[in-house]
């Protein structure tokens, strides 16, 4: 049971939330899903690496489910995302994990009839609870897609976008789309070119000017849906340092068919698998297990995360 | 098993005989396609063209005996007089009344409607509402006259609004047309909005724009191109309509200085004169051409601004 009072200090030291509106996070507080244990699952991870053990989870899923219309695309999922660091999904094509990374910041809503059950809390606020705006949850929980989708407008404008539409208050929009595309490693390959389109740029530019459009917002948390699975090897070493450099300031979920690249970037792994409904035949997403991503790639103890990694299936 | 089922399917694999690269056959059909396609495509050239010189030829003749600059400067219109001025200002006026009302209309409406139907009706809804709309385009434009005529003037200007206007007016005339070019708008532009990627739609939502910022900022730059086509089919057709016009906005052509008043378009009066009673050959069966040419030249010319503005403006995805 999480009290109220915990999370707004949770909240304070996230340094990506910057006064968040205290009712958004009121309202929803007094909703019983509010209630989900977000320590839970923390009892089973395993001690290792150099990670922080007492980092604090920013998003706790307890028992998601969710369904396209009648259809259930995932089920039951528990686990948590922890404040910098890179989590990664992983697990063959249609297990659901895409699924469950849209549901983090309510890009699923988009999709008509989709369904989300269980909770899925942001510092202890479920979003999916009454009185939680889908806009503030994706201004705090980002996203950048498989598909490197630039708008069709210069450079400049696509990372000043975000702050633009968002009403947030810059002192200079010029620093700002500078800061970011700085972060992003993008700023020396284009600070000639800002007023050029940004579908001027490569696949990997394009990406990464995708995290620096991302980035400009300030969100805490930065989901990434199989950011590489476009682009060339070359290109995505590149985002996968990126990635391990952003960790130190945002807290990074991505999915992944690339299993070298989840024991590459990933502190922690969740696996997913698929498993036909008896009768229908419909596949529904399962997580199989979560853990560090040393323990999940050296050691699983589930046989099927272990037949997965070592290639016999997906 | 599996191992030596897999070897027998190898060993039974037939060996290709024959490793010729040389077309198998004449391929007659797909030429006489290609012929057949391209016969289609050249029937609207040659329209066109002949079009152009039919309008030519007499309208030439035309302005063999009328200077082109008074056609260009003059403000009267009265052919048929004893005194005959052949101003082309007047016709030029009720046309350009007319369209501009009814693209008062039609813009705001038709624009509404596409954003409505792309990007915030459910599909149920939009299978509903789209082909209703499209409906409109269906109603025979001599329909939309006698409407303009016998109801919007009398009931709903006179009546409902207390607008002083007489039976004919390019008031009624203009709003009348304006609802018949809104299926042109609507179902374009939303062709044009629905064709941008979602991608670029969840790109804006997934940095935490609302619906309406995504529209006004990512859509409908990205759409811009279509929705221009869409607006210039509009306007030509609003400028080009004639049953409407004929019918409703009057008959007098007079330089028109207010909604209100009655005027005549270029279409009107082609539309009065063209009655059989021209002889052909004679200044009267020219004039029409003159005014036809006129009619071509305006629709050009928007058509290049358009293009023009297009280029600028979009934002190609």
């Amino acid at each position: 049971m999480a009290t109220p009072v915990t999370e707004s200090t949770l909240q304070a030291d996230a340094p990506a939330v910057d006064e968040a509106p205290p009712q958004q996070r009121a309202v929803p507080a007094s909703e019983p899903e509010a209630d989900s244990p977000p320590n839970v699952s923390i009892g089973s991870v395993a001690e290792g690496r150099e990670l922080d053990e007492s980092s604090r989870a920013v998003l706790t899923c307890h028992d998601v489910s969710i369904y396209y219309g009648a259809f259930r695309a995932v089920n039951q999922v528990t686990m948590d995302v922890r404040t910098h660091e890179i989590t990664a999904l992983i697990g063959p094509s249609g297990c659901g994990k895409s699924t469950v990374l849209r549901s983090l910041n309510r890009m699923n809503d988009l999709i008509v009839g989709s369904r989300v059950t269980g909770t899925i809390a942001y510092h202890g606020t479920d979003i999916y609870s009454r009185g939680v705006d889908p806009i503030e949850v994706r201004r705090r929980i980002g996203m950048v897609f498989q598909k490197p989708n630039p708008f069709p407008k210069s450079i400049y404008d696509n990372v000043a976008y975000g702050p633009r539409v968002t009403g947030m208050k810059v002192d200079s929009m010029d620093d700002a789309v500078e800061q970011a595309l700085r972060s992003a490693a993008l700023w020396d390959e284009v600070k000639d070119k800002l007023k050029q389109s940004g579908m001027g740029l490569s696949g990997g530019q394009q990406q990464r000017l995708c995290i620096a459009r991302t980035i400009a917002v300030k969100p805490e948390v930065i989901l990434m849906d199989e950011p590489c699975s476009a682009l060339d090897p070359i290109a995505t070493a590149r985002i996968e340092d990126l990635m391990i450099e952003l960790r130190a300031d945002y807290t990074i979920v991505i999915v992944t068919h690339n299993m070298q690249q989840a024991a590459r970037v990933a502190d922690r792994t969740a696996f997913f698998t698929a498993e036909a409904a008896e009768g229908t035949g419909d596949r529904t997403g399962h997580l199989v297990e979560f853990d560090l991503t040393s323990k999940i790639f050296s050691n699983p103890s589930d046989k099927r995360t272990e037949d997965y990694i070592s290639g016999r299936f997906g | 098993m599996s191992t030596v089922a897999g070897v027998d399917a190898v060993e039974r694999r037939p060996q290709p005989t024959d490793v010729s690269l040389r077309p198998s056959s004449a391929r007659v059909g797909e030429r006489i396609v290609k012929a057949s396609m391209i016969a289609c495509a050249a029937v609207s050239i040659a329209t066109t063209i002949g079009i152009v010189v039919a309008l030519l030829g007499p309208a030439l003749q035309f302005f063999r005996e009328v200077s082109v600059v008074r056609f260009l400067t003059e403000t009267e219109w009265t052919p048929r007089f004893e005194n005959p001025h052949y101003g082309i200002w007047p016709l030029v006026s009720g046309t350009l009344w007319t369209t501009a009302i009814a693209l008062l209309v039609a813009v705001p409406l038709g624009l509404g409607s596409a954003v409505f139907l792309a990007e915030y009706a459910s599909p149920r809804v939009r299978s509903t509402i789209k082909p209703v709309i499209e409906l409109l385009a269906g109603i025979p434009s001599v329909v939309y006259g006698y409407f303009a005529l016998t109801f919007v003037a009398p009931t709903v200007l006179q009546g409902l609004f207390n607008v002083e206007v007489g039976t004919f007016s390019v008031l009624s005339a203009g709003l009348v047309l304006g609802v018949m070019i809104i299926p042109t708008v609507a179902s374009l532009s939303e062709d044009a909005l629905s064709a941008v990627p979602s991608s670029l739609r969840e790109a804006s939502y997934g940095l935490g724009a609302n619906r309406m910022r995504t529209v006004t900022r990512v859509v409908f730059p990205a759409a811009i191109s279509g929705i221009a086509a869409a607006l210039v089919l509009a306007l030509s057709r609003a400028v080009g309509e004639t049953m409407i016009v004929a019918l409703a906005a009057g008959s007098q052509a007079r330089m028109v200085g207010s909604a209100t008043q009655e005027g005549q378009t270029m279409t009107g009066f082609i539309a009065q004169a063209a009655s059989g009673e021209s002889v052909v050959g004679s200044l009267q069966y020219n004039t029409l051409f003159a005014v036809g040419l006129t009619l071509f030249v305006v629709t050009l010319i928007i058509n290049i601004i358009s293009i023009r503005l297009v280029q600028r403006f979009r934002e190609a995805y």
